[in-house]
């Protein structure tokens, strides 16, 4: 029984990675109804960037993620300024073939720059030590630190969707751009901070991806995948509703897992289809679509 | 000066044109009609005016200032507001939401707040918590009033605002219309309504096929040159 109860525990904080690897994702469709395909690479290369300033600055990997922050806020800015916003529009294919480009180009570039070497974002010595709970049950620090991130991120981004200036021209442009511009709404500022904010998601879910596993550039779209199945699972759009589908794909995990080893990713993947199937829309789908 | 012209305004849609050199203007104060039927390019003239349909470069101007260039986020700086026809309301911000985001990302100050507003439509300030979208139409229809009012604007354009109410509600709504005056805009209603919009407006115009077919105070446009002017000979 104890086991039992240990493996959905030890599931409940995974599905706070998997959350953090999808907020940015829902994030970015919620508002600009974007699916982005680069979202996985993304985390690598922000893995990367942290690896990077962690290294040059001799610094540990938490520090190394307040300044990377910033940076990766101002890549994304740009990246929506100067790119993504000109795809944007009523066919949605363009998005998804310039993010599957953006995607290719990191991918290439971070091989060409860091190698096909496997690295590592060391947390002096964190990511073995844990906390017991008694009857034989413990939890890691790292895992819990992964999951309390996830929902202080949640809560940050939803404070800031429904309680700032900011978050009512998010959903005002989300719901109708072309009335948002007659409000004085310049849309496409407006997505390049949403943008912006998403990579400071991405750079979170960075930080204890790279810290959990070891990762190597072409890592990136295996990960892409389990956001897209946390976010599907949720509702399309909804944070809360990507935490419940980060969760309830953890915990699919590590129970498969007890159940037998080798069934741990199908656990995950067949929950994922069940959930399709029975609620197309996911379990918490916004009201307004 | 005129508050807002416009001089020999064109529009196209791809190789369709749709206005053929509209001259217009508005004063302060004034309240203005443009009336016409379906597809005379009442909206599309709007549309230029707001900065909705780009191009109209130096042809409207604004407190004597070319503004055709602007985008619309840009205009409705200037001072200029939509209460857009359909409403659109923004579906997932509730009533008092959708009233602040007119007035967004400006600093307050101006005859108009969330106050005033309320006190020109009470009914919203009980409604305020809920979804735009779960109000009536007319209340909805005061909502998108109030949006662009929020804004402090000193040219007010409201498109079809009587489309799909009732007429007792067409009559509410039209009786704001003397207290948004009064907060210091100018009034351009756009109306299928043509005996609606003679009753309220200082001066009207008539468009037909893109063009200007008639302009005046209503009591010198006798019915025959409006029906002449509205529907063609």
């Amino acid at each position: 029984m104890l086991s039992w109860i240990d493996a959905i525990l030890q599931g409940v904080l995974l599905g706070g990675l998997y959350t953090l690897f999808a907020a940015g994702l829902s994030l970015m469709f919620g508002i600009m109804r974007l699916v982005n395909l680069a979202h996985g690479d993304l985390i690598v290369l922000a893995a990367f960037v942290i690896l990077v300033i962690a290294e040059t600055l001799g610094a540990n990997i938490f520090v190394a993620v307040l300044i990377a922050l910033p940076v990766m806020f101002i890549l994304g800015f740009a990246l929506q300024r100067l790119l993504l916003n000109y795809t944007l529009g009523k066919d949605i294919l363009p998005p998804l073939l310039v993010t599957f480009g953006i995607s290719i180009v990191i991918q290439n570039g971070l091989l060409e720059s860091f190698s096909a070497d496997s690295r590592r974002l060391q947390a002096f010595g964190l990511e073995t030590q844990s906390w017991p709970l008694g009857g034989g049950i413990a939890v890691g620090v790292m895992p819990v630190l992964t999951f309390a991130t996830a929902v202080l991120a949640i809560l940050c981004v939803n404070w800031v969707m429904y309680r700032t200036e900011l978050g009512r021209a998010f959903r005002a442009t989300s719901d109708d751009p072309k009335t948002a511009q007659l409000m004085g709404i310049d849309n496409s500022r407006v997505f390049a901070i949403a943008t912006g904010i998403a990579f400071m998601l991405i750079t979170l879910s960075a930080l204890y991806f790279g810290n959990r596993a070891q990762f190597d550039p072409t890592i990136g779209s295996f990960r892409l995948l389990y956001a897209f199945e946390a976010v599907i699972i949720g509702g399309l759009g909804s944070l809360w509703g990507t935490l419940a589908g980060g969760v309830i794909l953890g915990v699919s995990q590590t129970i498969g897992a007890k159940i037998n080893p080798e069934w741990q990713i199908l656990a995950g993947h067949v929950v994922f289809l069940v959930v399709l199937v029975l609620r197309p829309r996911g379990l918490f789908p916004r009201s307004v679509d | 000066m005129a508050l807002m012209e416009t001089h020999n305004l064109v529009a196209h849609y791809g190789d369709f044109q749709a206005l053929y050199g509209i001259d217009s203007y508005i004063d302060a104060g004034e309240t203005v009609a443009v009336i016409g039927a379906n597809g005379a390019g009442k909206s599309t003239y709007l549309n230029s005016v707001t900065g909705l349909h780009p191009g109209a470069g130096d042809a409207v101007r604004f407190e004597g200032e070319p503004i055709g260039h602007l985008r619309a986020a840009d205009v409705v700086k200037l001072g200029i507001a939509l209460v857009p026809e359909g409403r659109k309301l923004f579906a997932s911000l509730s009533v008092e939401e959708n009233l602040l985001i007119g007035g967004y990302g400006r600093k307050g100050g101006g005859y108009w707040t969330l106050a005033t507003i309320f006190d020109l439509f009470p009914v919203l300030r009980e409604l305020r918590g809920l979804p735009a979208t779960a109000l009536s139409g007319g209340q909805q229809q005061m909502v998108a009033f109030g949006r662009a009012l929020i804004s402090n604007p000193r040219l007010l354009l409201c498109d079809e605002v009587s489309l799909g109410l009732a007429p007792t509600i067409i009559k509410d709504i039209y009786s704001v219309l003397p207290a948004i005056k009064d907060g210091g805009a100018a009034i351009m209603l756009v109306e299928q309504d043509v005996q609606r919009a003679l009753q309220v407006a200082d001066r009207v115009y008539c468009f037909m096929e893109g063009r200007v077919s008639l302009a005046g105070a209503p009591a010198e446009l006798d019915q025959a040159a409006i029906r002449g002017a509205y529907f063609g000979n």
